[in-house]
């Protein structure tokens, strides 16, 4: 089990560093920071003099490890355009999409989890059929176009909800509606098929055969089992929301990281841009970390080895 | 409820082939099929609703946007970009992922462990927003949408590439040839090769839907491929500011994208299941 909990852990940091390394390689093809921080008509000699203050004119190698350094300090740079800490903007607008990402998670949860199982258990009837085809439907709609759809029916055409914006309970159902929809139909279909698979294992036909009764094999033998390959994979949709549902959120003027970036990048802020980049590859590595920690609970497999 | 019999497997995989087909041939054909040009510009009949509702007509079947351009007509010609998008991105990223993925199933050892590394990587970036960084930095554009969507999915390939070639090279008829003494690329090329077609066609297939979603995305955000012929994702982008008054601007592109992306995945789904009949329900 450590040996388990130790290669993942060291496979997290050598992941983090890729990525660390990949967003400050692509934040150098950006272009010269002192281009975009001097005045137009600043001399050459100034110029230079920034340069040297902002250590750019150190090795590559040199300038990466100071970047990890400072980002393990909480330091993600400096936004220009913004004038303020990349870090102190990430997390001010953290709050809404942590608000966001998770009553649409909970929400997605809550319908695919007894919807997947109900119709893996009513298999190949009229339910499982319509089930499964919206899945299918949500699954190959692009989530932004259903977002957008359902503005244009719930708030414009029926004008029960606003179109956009934040403040209360009104403003994130259809947002949370969105995203609820596009993880609902991956983990809806996941669910079917991982419990249709773990009902035909050999240990719930032994679990029949020695006369238990059904309510605990499904319960107890099926269900438990069913579950492990949805939580690896709902691990992922959170991590996924949490590192910014970038296109919901700007559809709905939701303040939140996701339209942070997708305007820092309209503003060419590229240090803010970074910032986020790696923010929520940090934000997918460590959920993932975890996910593999619930595993050492749920799945009696890993502690044995 | 009981006793109904869903299609079967072998129907659905048929219905997606027949809309990609159906896809494909409105974009092969679109100046023969589509009644308008694309960008012919009708400022009297603008703004008008799909021909079901008050005030449409069957010469604008499906409405016409905010310059009197035929609806009809954008999303059939919009075919042509996102599928040529979609096409040129699984080209490119199935060899690309392929070659890697070969090489690593072959050799294994650490070329083997650097790829397992990467590609989890890969998988914990938050793709998309690399996609709209690259995209925004260094210009859009065809070939630039192209690359950005097969960085996005090569590892898809080579996963699955990698997987076979190690269930393949313990092969007895791979271990003959080699004493006998076939030279490495021509029995990477003979044996390993061919046994690893049918994995990269269902990846090739889920890829396509994946790509013509992103490329949407892309589009949407104003950082996809422009031009005279707007792509489905830029259609919505521009039916946008028209939701309020007119919701056709946008559901049209939108239904195009679905349908056709539904169409991959039923593909994807089918082939998975005749090449792999142990998987599904």
């Amino acid at each position: 089990m450590l040996r388990f909990l130790a290669r993942r852990l060291a496979m997290a940091l050598v992941v983090l560093l890729i990525v660390s390394f990949t967003t400050f390689v692509v934040g150098h093809l950006t272009g010269d920071p002192v281009d975009l921080i001097a005045p137009e008509n600043a001399s050459r000699e100034a110029k230079e003099d920034l340069r040297e203050h902002l250590g750019l004119n150190k090795p590559l190698m040199v300038q990466y490890g100071s970047y990890v350094w400072r980002a393990l300090q909480g330091d993600l740079g400096f936004s220009f355009v913004q004038q303020a800490a990349v870090s102190g903007l990430i997390a001010e607008r953290l709050p809404a999409t942590l608000q966001l990402a998770l009553t649409g998670f909970v929400l997605s949860i809550l319908i695919a989890v007894p919807l997947g199982i109900f119709i893996a258990l009513n298999r190949n009837t009229l339910w499982d059929f319509i089930a499964t085809s919206l899945a299918m439907i949500g699954q190959s709609a692009p989530n932004f176009w259903i977002g957008l759809m359902l503005i244009a029916l719930f708030a414009v055409q029926l004008r029960l909800l606003p179109v956009s914006g934040y403040g209360g309970v009104s403003y994130i159902i259809l947002p949370a509606i969105t995203i609820a929809l596009q993880s609902a139909a991956r983990l809806t279909r996941l669910m079917r098929a991982s419990m249709l698979e773990v009902l035909n294992a050999d240990y719930v036909r032994t679990a029949r055969s020695k006369g238990l009764r059904e309510r605990s094999v499904l319960w107890v033998h099926s269900f438990r089992n069913a579950m492990i390959p949805v939580v690896t994979m709902a691990g992922l949709e959170l991590a996924e929301l949490i590192g910014g549902a970038f296109i919901t959120e700007t559809i709905f003027a939701w303040p939140g990281v996701g339209r942070l970036a997708v305007n820092a990048v309209y503003q060419r802020d590229f240090p803010l841009v970074q910032g986020v980049v790696l923010f929520a590859a940090a934000a997918f590595v460590v959920i993932n970390f975890l996910v593999d920690l619930l595993y050492v609970v749920i799945d009696p497999r890993v502690k044995l080895s | 409820m009981r006793g109904f019999r869903p299609a079967g497997r072998d129907t659905l995989g048929l219905i997606g082939l027949g809309i990609l087909l159906a896809a494909v041939a409105c974009a092969l054909l679109a100046p023969w099929i589509a009644p308008f040009e694309p960008t012919a510009i009708n400022l009297p009949a603008r703004m008008r609703p799909p021909f079901w509702l008050e005030g449409g007509s069957v010469a604008h079947l499906l409405g016409t946007d905010n310059l009197g351009r035929d609806m009809l007509s954008r999303v059939i010609f919009g075919a042509r970009i996102s599928l040529a998008v979609g096409a040129a991105a699984v080209v490119v990223g199935a060899a690309i992922g392929s070659s890697i993925g070969i090489i690593a199933g072959y050799f294994s050892g650490w070329v083997d462990l650097i790829l397992s590394v990467v590609i989890n990587a890969q998988l914990s970036f938050p793709f998309t927003l690399l996609a709209i960084f690259l995209l925004a930095t260094l210009g859009g554009g065809f070939w630039p949408v192209v690359l950005v969507l097969a960085l996005g999915t090569w590892v898809n390939y080579a996963r699955v590439v990698r997987g076979q070639v190690m269930s393949v090279k313990n092969q007895d008829y791979v271990h003959a040839a080699v004493s006998v003494g076939v030279p490495t690329t021509r029995l990477l090329r003979t044996t390993v090769l061919p046994n690893t077609v049918s994995p990269i066609i269902v990846v090739a297939s889920f890829s396509m839907a994946q790509a013509i979603l992103t490329e949407a995305a892309l589009s949407f955000l104003g950082v996809g491929v422009d031009g005279s012929n707007p792509s489905w994702g830029t259609m919505l982008n521009d039916g946008r500011a028209f939701l309020q008054t007119a919701w056709w601007l946008t559901a049209m592109p939108g239904i195009a994208i679905a349908l056709t992306v539904l169409g991959g995945n039923l593909c994807g789904d089918w082939l998975q299941d005749r090449f792999n009949p142990k998987v599904g329900g």
